[in-house]
């Protein structure tokens, strides 16, 4: 055990069992499971990506490139896991990735033996031709060989939200300048929310041993955000990461509301998502500490400075027995003395630079630590690290350790500052990018901005939430600062051992080697986006966190253009992975998104109703009756009982729009091809409006109810759509119009009746005294009525079937009462419910254009509607519509089809070719739009845009269809195949 | 992104749809060479790096068309008001 005999934020009377690849292990709440690892010796945690090198644990942080593990099992299974932020709970169980068959036997690891294959640009060298083995060679070897841990296979068994708040003042972190930027603005008045993306707030307060005011930093921390909880305008979020900055002061973050157990509770969601409206935001997101470069930097063993310190001192626990220090910094110094206070062996600390602080060299030999300055490693060994070399001018020591903290100093998490474009500054006194340009509103403070000390923090902090309190209209409080200490945080850049033995991992993720980046540079790739794509240095799941910087100050070193010239690749949300899941939230499977249902809707489903999806509508596609084997046998019987007797169908769906006004008949003739203005009160006539390039948009029936007053139908699909178009006009083009708009189609439900019998039905729900007849209400007639003893109501006699036809309209309430009405009063004559499939078999029947014809790509004349259009008015699209593209006679246009062989089956999308002749692009002469098999007619039939299409009545082609494998010949004809004269609807 | 209806407040620039550059106006039909005006009004826009006047409509609000002064560089919206002139908005 490696656990400390006191110390740490951990609970030790709460000991938490768990697993990591089947074996059973114990620690404590508080602990993560890295931390928990490495108490009980697990030094190996992973493979690696390509080599399948064993890999330890190098950080105590999110910046974790390493120790990645599947957590969970069965649907729940997460790969990818970093082990350093997950928290420890009971019956935790992680899986090692990348191994096989077990992580302490690897045979993969061959992969190493033909590293020179996979080095940078091995995907591009490697797999370009020939390309037919790419599917069944390249990509499997390449997935096997180089995969990243397992998805889960079942459907994600948790819940995802997504909620809004709205602040003041957000502060992203919670660090010492997070704490007190908040309590600052916090005091001063302003709405506060507090996000950390640790359990624990504190950052490196819960990591370090300062002393703040003469208490401990952790006690400090825990005493300001219990002071801070108090108050009311203060929201503390912490498990709490923001990902992203967006436009207008929005911020994206991600709240782990349950990933710390091992299941979430009872209508508990496993994540949040956040958006969070800003007005001001203070980012104190810390900084990174990154790695040296040099030879077998990788093996388990070799960690972060801060990270040794951060176990110690947070965890209990001790990352290793004995251990060497190497760094280039005054702040691994006191990584080194704290692991020493622990009670960690500290064996010597190598230093690059030749001139260390007097102080640091008094205080290593009064706790006897040996010191190497202008040393460096120049190798390791062991299978977990066992033993270093230290170069120092000619002499090389060996030194039996087995921890190595490594310290290159550090990098400001600048990345949410790029999130707007803005390109980090390099500041060479650190050695380190700090933030350029800001989004609007976001300030930085503390090591995210480049100020490393504690004091600094703290100073930071108190300006940044003072400043932002003050923008956002509150009196900044006097505060006196924390006393803390302001630390010495002197460095020399030094980015790699040059000639030490063994690879050199930059990026140990995507084992990208310092050699890698020297194969990029000597073959041009030496732009850092370049370098990136690459050699994939930074493009695995932590984003190069610990490797950008020191992959491009390597690169800059052999290119000798300084690293502020090579620049940083571009950051671009999110900071840190956000899972699809918690994205999506609730929107997944039939909640995807909202449905709508017609008034009908529960009428329909007591029939037995099978439904569609037609846009956001869920409606009645048909109705099928017990013994009937198919759906084609339910509608060709509701499409003869029409044709035959009488059917009905619920058409609220069609978008319904009120307009009002003393200009409303010359708004219409305006925004319609034919004219409206002057249509008779009482009466509706069919309209087709376009797009202002000429195209057809939509069309419907409009009916005017009186002198100032029309109401209009559009299609399901474009009733949004229309109503927005209609608005445009109004309140763009013709303000002076003196008209109002207002969308219906929530508001009335209707029912189309149709066939022979339709009159009778009618009669027997309008009440008493109403005329319906023909000479009261003929074809394209409207009435407005009373039915079901009082129910206010519209009928208007118009037909989409080609049958006699009414739509009866009453308020959507009344719905379902009308339907029952309807069914009741057929009931003689055996009135048949029809779905939109029917409906559609009759419209194509009748040679009706719908949604397949209405493409946005098709004008008035291709629809053979080019006669409606007037020439004594203007309207939208009459200009563009006469370009010669589209009054060209050899457009493709609308005719009907035929098989040959009645017995053969049409498809819709089959494109025609001549007979005898190739099946070409060259030779595409148009398409298939619509089809239905008729059973009135006893053959499939088709609608189709086809050149010259109307002069071309009786020729053959064929309808190709190579997708399917059909390919019938069809004979053109007329678009209408039944009651061409149209006496069936004015019966 | 938020964008301030002057009738309903600041709102979620979700609620909108969007059409584009505010400046071309609707031709008339009636002059000389209104074919080649109507091109350029459907189809030619200057797509400007900086403040640009666009339409949106208020869609999931008050239906109103405004025209919205966005920055294409930074989505930064500073300012927006109705489109329909406001002799006509008063009416
Ligand atoms: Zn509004």
């Amino acid at each position: 055990m490696s656990r400390l005999a006191t110390g740490g934020l951990i609970d030790r009377s709460r000991p938490l069992a768990f697993t990591f690849d089947g074996r059973r292990y114990t620690g404590f709440a508080g602990d993560t499971l890295a931390s928990a690892l490495l108490a009980n010796d697990v030094k190996l945690v992973g493979r690696s990506f390509k080599y399948h090198r064993p890999r330890g644990i190098v950080s105590a942080g999110p910046e974790e490139p390493n120790a990645l593990v599947e957590l969970r099992s069965g649907a729940r299974r997460e790969p990818n896991s970093r082990a350093t932020v997950t928290e420890l709970y009971e019956g935790l169980e992680a899986t090692s990735q990348n191994r096989w068959p077990s992580l302490d036997l690897d045979i993969l690891s061959v992969n190493r033996l033909v590293a020179p294959f996979l080095g940078a640009g091995f995907y591009y060298k490697t797999f370009m031709w020939p390309s037919s083995f790419w599917e069944k060679l390249y990509e499997p070897f390449i997935r096997r060989a180089a995969g990243l841990g397992r998805a889960a296979e079942g459907d994600d068994p948790d819940h995802y939200e997504k909620a809004n708040a709205f602040c003041d003042v957000l502060v992203i972190g919670a660090g010492p300048a997070g704490l007190m930027a908040a309590k600052t603005a916090a005091l001063a008045g302003a709405r506060v929310i507090l996000a950390d993306e640790d359990a624990l707030p504190g950052g490196r307060l819960n990591a370090e041993t300062h002393e703040i005011d003469g208490a401990p930093g952790h006690a400090f921390a825990a005493a300001t955000i219990a002071e801070l909880g108090a108050l009311p305008n203060v929201r503390i979020m912490t498990r709490t990461s923001v990902f992203g900055v967006y436009d207008g002061g929005t911020y994206g973050a991600l709240e782990r509301v349950s990933d710390h157990l091992r299941e979430p509770l009872p209508f508990q969601p496993r994540q949040r998502l956040w958006r969070i409206v800003a007005r001001r935001a203070v980012l104190a997101a810390g900084a990174i500490e990154r790695p040296i470069v040099f030879g077998g930097n990788d093996r388990p063993g070799v960690m972060a400075a801060g990270a040794v310190e951060t176990y110690a001192n947070r965890y209990g626990v001790a990352a290793a027995k004995r251990l060497a220090v190497f760094a280039n910094n005054d702040g691994a110094w006191r990584s080194a003395f704290a692991a020493r206070a622990a009670g960690i062996e500290v064996a010597a600390i190598a230093d690059v630079r030749p001139t260390i602080a007097p102080a640091l060299l008094e205080r290593a030999k009064a706790l006897g630590i040996r010191v190497i300055a202008g040393g460096v490693v120049a190798g390791t060994a062991g299978k977990t690290l066992a033993r270093i070399d230290i170069a120092s001018g000619s002499r090389t020591d060996r030194i039996a350790v087995d921890g190595l903290a490594v310290s290159g100093g550090w990098s400001p998490n600048v990345h949410l500052t790029c999130h707007h474009g803005g390109r980090p500054v390099w500041r060479e006194d650190i050695a380190a990018f700090v933030p350029g340009a800001l989004p609007p509103g976001l300030s930085v403070a503390g090591a995210a901005g480049g100020t490393f000390s504690l004091a600094g923090a703290f100073r930071e902090g108190f300006e940044a939430g003072a400043a932002a309190a003050r923008d956002t209209g509150f009196a900044a409080p006097a505060l006196d600062a924390p006393r803390a200490e302001d630390e010495s945080v002197a460095l020399a850049a030094f980015w790699h051992v040059a000639g030490s033995r063994g690879p050199a991992f930059v990026d140990p993720q995507n084992d990208v080697t310092a050699k890698d980046v020297a194969i990029a540079h000597k073959e041009g790739f030496r732009s850092v986006e370049l370098l990136k794509r690459y050699t994939t240095l930074g493009m695995a799941t932590d984003q190069g966190k610990t490797s950008n910087v020191t992959g491009l100050a390597i690169m800059a070193e052999l290119t000798g253009a300084g690293i502020e010239a090579t620049g940083t690749t571009i950051f671009r949300p999110p900071f840190t992975p956000v899972a699809i899941g918690a994205l999506a939230g609730h929107h997944r499977g039939t909640e995807f998104r909202p449905v709508r249902l017609t008034p009908t809707h529960g009428w329909a489903d007591e029939q037995g109703a099978v439904f569609i999806e037609t846009g956001a509508w869920l409606r009645a596609q048909y109705f099928p009756r017990a013994g009937e084997s198919d759906w084609l046998e339910s509608v060709n019987r509701e499409v003869k009982a029409v044709r035959s007797g009488v059917g009905m169908i619920d058409v609220s769906t069609f978008g319904k729009i009120d307009l009002q006004g003393p200009d409303a008949g010359v708004f219409l003739d305006r925004v319609y091809i034919n004219t409206f203005s002057t249509l008779a009160i009482s009466k509706a006539r069919y309209g087709v409006m376009l797009r202002e390039d000429g195209m057809v948009m939509d069309d419907g029936t409009t009916a005017r109810l009186g002198e100032q007053h029309y109401v209009m139908t559009t299609t399901t699909a474009n009733a949004a759509k229309v109503f927005q178009h209609l608005e445009f006009c109004l309140q763009v083009l013709w303000p002076e119009l003196d008209v109002q708009l207002a969308s219906i189609s929530e508001q009335w439900a209707q029912i189309a009746i149709a066939g022979p019998r339709a009159r009778e039905v009618l009669v027997g729900v309008v009440d008493p005294g109403t005329d319906v007849s023909d000479s009261a209400l003929p074809f394209m007639g409207v009435a407005e009525a009373r039915v079901l003893g009082g129910v206010k109501a519209r009928i208007f006699r118009v037909s989409f079937s080609g049958e006699l036809g009414y739509e009866i309209a009453v308020p959507a309430r009344r719905g379902e009462d009308l339907a029952r009405a309807l069914m009741a009063a057929g009931a003689p004559f055996d009135i048949t419910p029809y779905g939109v499939e029917a409906l559609g078999v009759m419209r194509i029947e009748k040679g009706h254009v719908s949604g397949n014809e209405l493409s946005g790509q098709t004008t008035a004349g291709d629809l053979g509607l080019g006669r409606m259009a007037s020439t004594k008015k203007d309207y939208v699209g009459r200009i563009m519509a006469a370009r010669p593209g589209l009054t060209d006679p050899e457009r493709p246009s609308l005719a009907g089809f035929r098989p040959v062989n009645p017995a053969e089956r049409l498809r819709a999308g089959a494109h025609f070719v001549p007979v005898g002749g190739p099946a070409d692009a060259a030779h595409d002469q148009g398409y298939m739009t619509s089809v239905a098999y008729s059973p009135n007619l006893g053959h499939w039939i088709g609608l189709g845009l086809i050149r010259r299409g109307q002069e071309r009545i009786g020729e053959k082609v064929r309808a190709h269809d190579p997708v399917r494998g059909g390919d019938v010949e069809v004979e053109i004809c007329a678009p209408c195949f039944l009651d061409p004269k149209g006496e069936r609807l004015r019966g | 992104m938020r964008i301030p209806c002057p009738y309903c407040g600041p709102r979620d620039s979700s609620e909108f749809s969007y059409l584009g550059d505010a400046a071309p106006t609707r031709p008339d039909p009636a002059a000389p060479g209104a074919e080649d005006a109507f091109f350029d009004y459907v189809y030619l826009r200057d797509n400007p790096a900086g403040p640009l006047e666009e339409l949106w409509f208020h869609a999931s609000g008050c239906r109103q068309w405004l025209k919205v002064l966005r920055d294409t560089r930074t989505h930064l919206i500073s300012g927006a008001v109705f489109a329909r002139p406001k002799a006509e908005v008063a009416r």
